[in-house]
């Protein structure tokens, strides 16, 4: 099993007609994702990559049965529609790939992901890869080159980059360390399932016997990853690095989510939590998969 | 995040219904004092920055009749605080302040919702107020659709001994904070202090909001014209650039000036990065080497090529950078031969007299690094191109050693771009492809046709016309991918030509 995507998932994506819709339909089909339909309001009777698109998400549903999980590839600002719009019709997982999604939006959707028991990931997200089961978003672009880079294995990856989501998993990869599954928690501020979700999934996953994670100053996202070492939520090996330690103080370099505000999420603060807990962080990212290899290798 | 001024956050306290001194923003002395005259009180007279404490650096002073007003207003207007020059004073009533409070709404990220913090005590920074009255701060979550209501509000300060008649106004005044915070997607506002004057009346003394930069296009009201976080007013650049991706939502661009007086051979270069966390990571590589930069930049998420052309072309406009450093994730899961192409065409119409050590792992890099070195070939500097395997460490020792070796040209003359004449067009999102029909008919290879991926272009009569509608073509079924020009450039006659306005883009 992986976390959050298999090979079984209904899926749905919603703007597949657009242009990030269409491009990453074929990412996801061809990977092997299981991409049941797509909507966009007023293209009901398209095809996309063969796959009926229908005007909403009720719609799809009754058309062809039950949905898992939604991928969102519309504009900003039609975003938390859309997501409101998979969790009433009972979609339990949403992706939300877009950037700049308003923040009063976003909350709106954390709202009403509560009341309806769904999750989300993202705003701003790459997506989800499960090595060999499938894709949700764009993690790898394109199907062949998704399948070169990311060989599978037992370490799982959780990041608040998109770009070093891929990275990491590519340079494991490279050196030899398989992955289960590669997350990117989202750039932003408030985000669905923040880094402590993510983990307490690894944990429950037979598939995954090791995590790596890729913090960023700002919110307090590893400081909650701590907490559940601490606790023994988490009990499986944490291999972290911490970006933005150059970062000045209330600057924010692209990540809405990077931004240290006053003392809190500053990066010498997370490095010391996650190490008194017994977590490893290196220095320097480029150490990231040798040292996981080696507590990979002894495992 | 786009930040207000203590004027501008009054006004829509005011709108909201809470009580601010009265009031008014003058950008010279005479109007200082005409100001101090029309409320006929003593005034205080505040300088308009986005900073708190003011006062401990001179911006903030007192004034009994309008003629010391005007002077106080010369002082203030004009001075730097912290980066910032003030350019305008806020002339209030001075208010007799008794007592003073403290409310403020931020996100918060544990919470996942808006939270209303409230402390008895108020005037000094939050943080010091915690440490020093701790007992005296209350936390209260917000419901984002039924915001504050009054029994809630009335609840909450309960716990407090407050006096009625104050305690009524105050708890209206925690209604009516929230209603702005909603009303305008408030990241954060805070009323410190909240004062409670002589008379026993409770005012908004000072207010600070900043709107969520995502949400300012459904504000227009704000007349917020750039929306980034940000520890000064933004340069022209800035706001050239943020003008590019305001309403571009294919992929992002995201471009801040951090140096602006500097000259050449100071070790500054352009910083082009791609993703967050990989920028951040490559920074560091070139800091480390001693290079300072003049720019922090990010082109992700699958821009077109025209993003990225815009992009360089704003770095570039920087002049006395010595080197252009592009360094993202490393492995990006866009094409990148459209960062590749967006950077050729750049390079190319400023003839590069800087060197440049491009990073471009990802999707289709070896294509992507062909591009970018094969087709700036005729610049003077050196451009290299690296890939995945390739660390942001190496590429910065790479940049390193470029700009060691290079000495750039002392005159350096950019070609003359574009067509003599146009014979034909058609419009895109942002611009516009054009073709001479003269050059077109010399040419035997015809590139321009198949290297139009998405295939909108086809022959008649021996030269290119859209195979598609020009509405479609506008609408976005030219990628403004930038293959037509370049390999024209490369294969063909020259007879093509996308026009990406920059300067006027906005
Ligand atoms: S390649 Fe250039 S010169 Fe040749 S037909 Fe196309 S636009 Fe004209
Ligand atoms: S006409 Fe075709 S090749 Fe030229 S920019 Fe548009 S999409 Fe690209």
């Amino acid at each position: 099993m992986a976390i959050l995507i298999d090979k079984n998932k209904r899926v749905l994506v919603q703007g597949i007609t657009g242009r990030e819709g269409r491009a990453r339909t074929r990412l996801m089909v061809e990977y092997g994702t299981n991409v049941i339909a797509g909507c966009t309001p007023g293209k009901k009777g398209e095809k996309v990559e063969n796959i009926p698109v229908f005007n909403t998400v009720e719609e799809a549903k009754e058309e062809v049965g039950d949905i898992d999980i939604s991928v969102i590839f519309v504009p900003a600002p039609l975003v938390k529609n859309a997501a409101l719009e998979a969790m009433y019709a009972g979609v339990k997982l949403v992706v939300i790939i877009p950037d700049r999604v308003p923040i009063y939006d976003v909350l709106e959707i954390e709202k009403v992901s509560r009341i309806t028991g769904a999750r989300f990931i993202g705003p701003n997200t790459l997506g989800i890869l499960s090595v060999e089961n499938g894709v949700l978003g764009m993690i790898g672009g394109r199907a062949a080159t998704a399948s070169t880079w990311f060989k599978k294995g037992n370490v799982g990856v959780t990041s608040r980059s998109g770009g070093i989501t891929t990275s990491i998993g590519y340079y494991l990869s490279r050196v030899g360390v398989g992955l289960s599954t590669l997350v990117h928690v989202g750039g932003d501020a408030i985000v669905g399932m923040p880094h402590p979700e993510v983990i307490k999934l690894f944990e429950k996953d037979d598939d995954t016997n090791a995590v790596v994670m890729f913090g960023e100053i700002g919110s307090s996202q590893e400081e909650q990853v701590a907490d559940l070492i601490e606790s023994g939520e988490f009990t499986k090996p944490l291999i972290s690095f911490i970006g933005g330690k150059a970062a000045k103080k209330g600057t924010r370099f692209s990540h809405a989510g990077a931004i240290i505000e006053g003392d809190r999420g500053s990066h010498e603060g997370k490095v010391k939590r996650l190490r008194e807990v017994g977590a490893t962080v290196v220095d320097s990212f480029d150490d990231l998969w040798e040292t996981t290899r080696k507590i990979v290798g002894k495992l | 995040m786009a930040r207000l001024f203590e004027y501008q956050s009054k006004e829509l306290l005011k709108k909201q219904n809470i009580p601010v001194p009265s009031g008014k923003v003058c950008q010279t002395p005479k109007q200082a004092s005409d100001a101090a005259r029309e409320i006929n009180k003593p005034v205080a007279i505040k300088a308009q920055t986005w900073f708190t404490g003011r006062a401990a650096v001179g911006g903030i002073g007192f004034a009994e009749n309008p003629e010391e007003a005007s002077g106080i207003a010369k002082n203030i207007l004009g001075k730097t605080i912290r980066n910032f020059t003030v350019g305008e004073v806020l002339v209030e009533e001075k208010l007799s302040i008794k007592d003073e409070m403290f409310a403020s709404i931020t996100i918060d990220d544990l919470e996942r919702a808006p939270v209303l913090l409230f402390s008895l005590k108020g005037g000094s920074g939050i943080e010091k107020i915690a440490r020093d009255y701790p007992e005296s701060i209350i936390k209260y979550t917000i419901d984002i659709n039924s915001g504050l209501r009054d029994f809630e509000a009335l609840n909450l300060l309960r716990k407090f001994d407050i006096e009625g008649k104050i305690l009524l106004q105050v708890s209206r005044l925690l209604v009516n904070l929230v209603k702005v915070a909603l009303a305008y997607e408030a990241r954060s506002v805070e009323i410190n202090p909240i004062a409670v004057t002589e008379e026993g009346k409770v005012f908004a003394a000072d207010c600070r909001i900043t709107v969520d930069d995502y949400a300012v296009f459904r504000h227009p009201d704000l007349g917020i014209t750039y929306a980034r976080e940000l520890d000064a007013p933004p340069t022209p650049l800035d706001k050239l650039a943020y003008s590019i991706e305001k309403d571009d939502y294919r992929g992002t661009f995201y471009f801040i000036q951090l140096e602006k007086n500097f000259k050449k051979n100071e070790r500054y270069l352009g910083f082009h990065g791609a993703g967050g966390g990989g920028s951040m990571m490559s920074m560091d590589a070139i800091q480390r080497r001693g290079y300072k930069l003049a720019n922090f930049c990010d082109t992700s998420g699958n821009p077109p090529a025209s993003k990225v052309y815009r992009a360089a072309k704003i770095i570039l406009s920087q002049k006395g950078i010595d080197g252009y450093f592009g360094s993202g994730s490393g492995v990006a899961s866009q094409e990148q031969i459209h960062s590749a192409r967006g950077l050729v065409k750049a390079f190319l119409e400023e003839n590069l007299n800087i060197p440049a050590v491009i990073r471009l792992g990802g999707n289709m890099e070896e294509k992507a690094v062909e591009i970018l070195q094969n087709y700036t070939k005729g610049v003077p500097a050196p451009v290299e191109g690296y890939t995945k395997d390739d660390s942001a460490d190496y590429c910065a020792e790479r940049m390193d050693e470029l700009l060691k070796e290079y000495k750039p040209l002392k005159d350096n003359k950019k070609p003359e771009v574009g067509l003599k004449k146009v014979d034909y067009e058609f419009e895109t999102v942002t611009g516009s492809v054009k073709f001479q029909y003269d050059l077109c008919m010399k040419c035997s290879s015809k590139i321009c046709i198949e290297s139009c991926e998405p295939n909108i272009l086809k022959l008649e009569n021996g030269a290119p016309v859209l195979a598609v509608s020009v509405a479609d073509a506008k609408k976005g079924k030219c990628t403004e991918c930038l293959g037509c020009e370049l390999e024209c450039r490369m294969h063909g006659e020259n007879g093509c030509y996308v026009d990406l306005p920059v300067e006027d883009f906005a």
